[in-house]
């Protein structure tokens, strides 16, 4: 508890106002705390421009979303006319509705490229755990808010989408259909499906995105942000206590950020002017066709940030499930034969490979129902959510002795750009009808998304480190 | 692995060749600059309420927003308001769906947003799809309706401006495919004039192109708005980054 402050008697009329508050409310303390004495390394670079845009496409998602849900009409008969009754009667509607739908793809560029930065500047390393962890929390709540806000305009992508989706949750076993049926408050897409999406779009799902949201910065603010070094700027200070590498987020950053929003609006603004729709992908055009429960279209295609996810569920063919069994067993021998484990440890890995190739089936020839397993499309449903839950794990997966790649062997470059191009290519072929040369594509690029990962304790501490430096790299302006 | 690399090359042999398929034929290119002609899109609207309003709706475009194209409400009233009295109206029509299904296979569509829902990545915009569509049509007897069409065969609905194009037999010749020689492929080889229209060929591109105009303004009557207003906003954002940027270097000169 602060002790109670009386303002000199000669103090300004602004000043003995925020004494006054500051008696009552933390105003100044926060303001400090998370601004003008949060100290932050001078020498970020352009790919931390990233995590202020995330915050700025967010409020400019609510504030048009606000407006939008004025005018918006949450049911099956009206919400397709409602749209474009936005988009043609409401005063500015089309500009309302078009920052929205672009703010939705801009979000997933924002965020990709945000993630990007932590995994290879090493932002999710001790003791920023809690930071990633967070951030990992608002990907996934993303996802779903972006999933359900896409059935809201009710055209025929946005249906049958959601269709596709949602019978995802049915191939859960035991429970899944009666999961689907929850979902949907139906058997298939309907007027209550689209109601207790918009009721999750608009208040459910942003509520837990800015708590989330505030919980990220404040563990952020907690530990202090990482930079493309990697170094610790708090490992050395001045005689003050202030990192000798650090600078007051306000004003430096908060103008240097100032700069990086002009330059997203700028693009941002473009696409919606001139390219609302971006070719296809940010409006779908068969999104301009209203739903209709009867006729199926001829490509269900999601819209392009669920595309790579899509891309390793349709990959996860019967093929797959052998070419998986093979790497099991492979890894589990290995593990046997050459790990340094315990005899117990060595009997739980037999073991625990024994049922996963169960699970995929390869007990099947037997003709024993309970040696069956689950079939294909659960481990694709399996893959698909296991692709973001893995992402959770990456502080613990990473040992690489330097954090930044700017300090870790030159291969480890490539290895990121391995990645990196299959998961864009995983997002290519998602967008595309299903083809068989595609899908051999997708299984080689989920193989390595997830060998990326789950490799990552290996190669991460294989080759050449360089030594990090104790101060930063910085040249001035 | 060494299955894996051969399985990607057979996949970058196969995908080049994924996306021919058959039925489709090239989309003939709409002459964009009639968008932003006020003749062309009056044309165009006069000929869409003559034609087309008669089975198909456009229920979320009203009346009236057609003084946008330069027409005033007595206008829109007097010339192209006839299922309504009131030109706020939506462009609604009484046709019986049960009707429409019965004669037609179908419900004729609405309208309202065709052009944009029409678009396709890799073959062209809306305007594109709607401006071969309407100048595709032949004479097939044995269709229903005694039309057929080569971009959207079997369709549902007869050539509304047959009067304005005269009838059409389409040639068609048994070629060798060139993929697979055992098969031969069923290949359009031109029209065949069979009565003349009350236009000439030329004119009548004109007015599909003037009709597709109207329909692909309609899909989007802000767009017009859009493009105007957009070019201010990055006007102002560009002196904005500049001075952003000039700002931020001025912050940051002490920071060594």
């Amino acid at each position: 508890m602060a002790d109670y402050i009386e303002a000199p008697a000669n103090a300004s009329a602004a000043r003995k106002f925020m004494v006054w508050v500051d008696n009552r409310f933390p105003a100044t303390k926060l303001w400090n705390e998370h601004v003008a004495e949060y100290y932050a390394p001078k020498n970020f670079n352009f790919w931390y421009f990233f995590g202020s845009l995330a915050m700025l496409v967010l409020v400019i998602q609510i504030v048009t979303g606000i407006f939008l849900t004025m005018h918006y009409k949450a049911d099956a008969a009206l919400a397709f006319g409602s749209v474009e009754y936005i988009m043609r009667d409401v005063p500015w509607g089309w500009l309302v509705r078009y920052m929205h739908s672009t703010g939705a793809s801009a979000f997933f560029i924002v965020v990709y490229l945000h993630m990007f930065r932590g995994l290879i500047y090493g932002s999710h390393r001790k003791p920023r755990e809690l930071v990633w962890i967070f951030g990992c929390a608002i990907f996934l709540s993303l996802m779903a808010e972006a999933f359900m806000g896409y059935l809201l305009p009710w055209g025929q992508m946005s249906y049958w989408g959601a269709q596709v989706i949602v019978n995802l949750f049915a191939a859960v076993p035991f429970i899944g259909p009666d999961l689907a049926l929850l979902i949907r408050g139906d058997y298939v897409v309907s007027d209550a499906t689209l109601n207790r999406f918009f009721s999750f779009h608009v208040i459910a799902v942003p509520l837990v995105l800015l708590g989330l949201v505030a919980a990220h910065i404040m563990a952020l603010h907690e530990v202090g942000s990482n930079n493309p070094d990697g170094a610790e700027i708090k490992a050395l200070k001045d005689a003050k206590g202030r990192p000798l590498d650090g600078i007051p987020f306000h004003p430096y950053y908060t103008v240097h950020d100032l700069f990086g929003v002009s330059v997203f609006l700028f693009i941002f603004s473009a696409i919606i002017f001139f390219a609302p729709e971006f070719g296809g992908y940010f409006l779908e055009y068969n999104n301009f066709i209203p739903a209709d429960p009867l006729e199926t279209p001829a490509h269900i295609a999601p819209v392009w940030y669920f595309t790579p996810y899509y891309s390793m569920l349709r990959a996860t063919t019967d093929l797959m499930l052998q070419v998986l069994s093979v790497i099991v067993v492979a890894a589990a021998l290995w593990a046997i034969l050459k790990g340094r484990f315990s005899a117990a440890v060595k009997v739980a890995i037999a073991v625990g490979a024994l049922l996963l190739l169960a699970g995929f089936g390869v007990f099947r020839f037997t003709g024993l129902s309970w040696l069956a397993g689950f079939d294909a499309k659960f481990w694709g449903v399996v893959l698909m959510g296991g692709a973001v839950i893995i992402l959770f794990f990456l502080p613990w997966l990473d040992h690489s002795p330097a954090k930044s790649i700017r300090y870790r062997p030159g291969w480890h470059k490539i290895v990121f750009g391995v990645f990196v191009f299959f998961f864009l290519v995983l997002g290519y072929l998602g967008s595309q009808p299903p083809s068989e040369a595609g899908n051999y594509v997708s299984q080689l690029g989920t193989l390595i998304y997830f060998g990326f990962f789950l490799l990552m304790p290996w190669w991460s501490r294989l080759g050449e480190f360089k030594p990090v430096p104790e101060r930063v790299t910085f040249a001035a302006h | 692995m060494k299955k894996l690399i051969l399985s990607l090359c057979a996949c970058l042999v196969l995908l080049a060749g994924a996306h021919a398929s058959e039925g489709d034929i090239a989309w003939d290119k709409f002459p964009v600059g009639r968008s932003q002609d006020l003749a062309s899109l009056q044309h165009g609207a006069k000929l869409f309420v003559n034609y087309c309003l008669n089975c198909h709706s456009a229920t979320h475009m009203r009346y009236n927003r057609m003084r946008d194209i330069g027409l005033t409400e007595d206008q829109i009233k007097k010339n192209l308001v006839f299922a309504t009295e009131k030109v706020g109206e939506t462009m609604k029509n009484s046709f019986d769906p049960k009707q429409a299904k019965d004669w037609f296979g179908g419900v004729p569509p609405d309208l309202s947003v065709i052009a944009r829902s029409r678009s396709a990545m890799g073959q062209g915009s809306g305007a594109d799809y709607l401006y071969t569509y309407l100048r595709s049509y032949y004479r097939d007897d044995t269709k229903a309706t005694g039309w057929n069409n080569l971009a959207f065969p079997n369709v549902g609905m007869p050539h509304v401006l047959w009067e304005l194009q005269g009838q059409r037999n389409a040639k068609f010749v048994e070629q060798k495919d060139a993929h697979d020689p055992s098969k031969t492929m069923h290949a359009f080889a031109g029209y065949e004039q069979i009565s003349p229209g009350t236009m000439t060929p030329l004119q009548f591109d004109e007015a599909v192109a003037d009709l597709v105009s109207f329909m692909n303004w309609m899909a989007e009557p802000a767009q017009n708005d859009r493009l105007r207003v957009g070019v201010w906003v990055l006007l102002f954002l560009g002196l904005f980054t500049l001075f952003a940027w000039r700002l931020n270097a001025a912050y940051w000169k002490d920071v060594k």
